[in-house]
């Protein structure tokens, strides 16, 4: 019966990276992330995210506060803030994200504020998409870890 | 394939065991390298800045490969590449960041690089940096 559950979770899990794939939210950087998970380190995916999770939000918070100075869009700064998003997202295989961050930073660089607006709008939008989606995937993982009689920490 | 041979290399002492410097201020790059080279049974130690990579070695520690990232604040890739090399620094630098070769990355190789891989970093890149350290110690 365990086993039974433990396998339709398992199957859950991979038609969802395989509909995320698709979708092009993820790519193959995310599978080089799976690889370096092991018994040594059964988390490791999960906590790289969050911590990608929390960088983020930081960034993105600081991306809202630059544009919506209405004195001096500080574009110098959104470019480094964007360049350190792009280069997170493409490390966990956030395609759709990082491809976003391109097209917000191109616009920053012509001083191209409503441009940016849009960007940003865009950017909130496919991180929380990235963000709901991941959090179904760890979820449906340790129920699976859990119906297969292995313990894992919980999650926040 | 290869990463397993190199990973039975070193746990048999076949392979002499590397060090590490990770030189990058992006705690997700962070991670994921420091994960990377201990899973090759490299031992490595992180820092987030140039800066920190140079007071690193004016403390007296040596190491046999340095991942440098390109942008940071506090000192740069290029100017922490450069100030290694004049310090007499012989390790292999190699440089890492998410900007292209097509980006004008002359700067950086020209600063000192032995290696420059396109972020992100993968399995199969790291495997080819190491040759190099290789075949730089031999």
């Amino acid at each position: 019966m365990l086993g039974l559950g433990a396998d339709r979770l398992r199957a859950d899990m991979n038609r969802l990276l395989a509909l995320l794939f698709h979708q092009g939210v993820l790519d193959e950087q995310f599978l080089q992330l799976q690889q370096l998970q092991d018994e040594s380190s059964p988390n490791f995916v999960s906590e790289v995210v969050n911590i990608y999770f929390h960088e983020s939000e930081k960034l993105l918070r600081n991306l809202r506060a630059l544009l919506l100075d209405t004195e001096l869009s500080d574009y110098k700064k959104m470019g480094i803030h964007l360049n350190q998003l792009m280069g997170s997202s493409s490390s966990i295989g956030a395609k759709r994200v990082r491809n976003v961050c391109v097209a917000f930073r191109a616009a920053s660089e012509q001083n191209n504020r409503a441009g940016c607006l849009r960007a940003l709008e865009l950017l909130e939008h496919e991180y929380c998409y990235l963000k709901n989606k991941l959090h179904e995937l760890f979820q449906i993982e340790q129920q699976r870890a859990l119906s297969a009689g292995i313990r894992y920490p919980m999650q926040n | 394939m290869e990463d397993e041979v190199l990973k039975s290399g070193v746990a048999s002492g076949r392979v002499q065991k590397m060090t590490a410097l990770i030189v990058d201020d992006n705690r997700v790059n962070q991670t994921i390298h420091h994960r990377l080279l201990q899973n090759l049974g490299i031992e490595n130690q992180v820092v987030g800045n140039g800066k920190e990579a140079i007071d690193v070695h004016c403390s007296g520690k040596n190491f046999d490969l340095i991942l440098m990232d390109l942008d940071m604040p506090v000192m740069n890739g290029i100017e922490a590449t450069r100030k290694l090399r004049a310090m007499g620094i012989q390790s292999t630098i190699a440089g890492v960041s998410s900007r292209s070769l097509t980006d004008n990355i002359q700067e950086f190789i020209e600063a000192g690089l032995d290696d420059f891989q396109e972020k992100p970093l993968t399995i199969a890149k790291l495997v080819s940096i190491l040759r190099k350290v290789q075949n730089h110690n031999n």
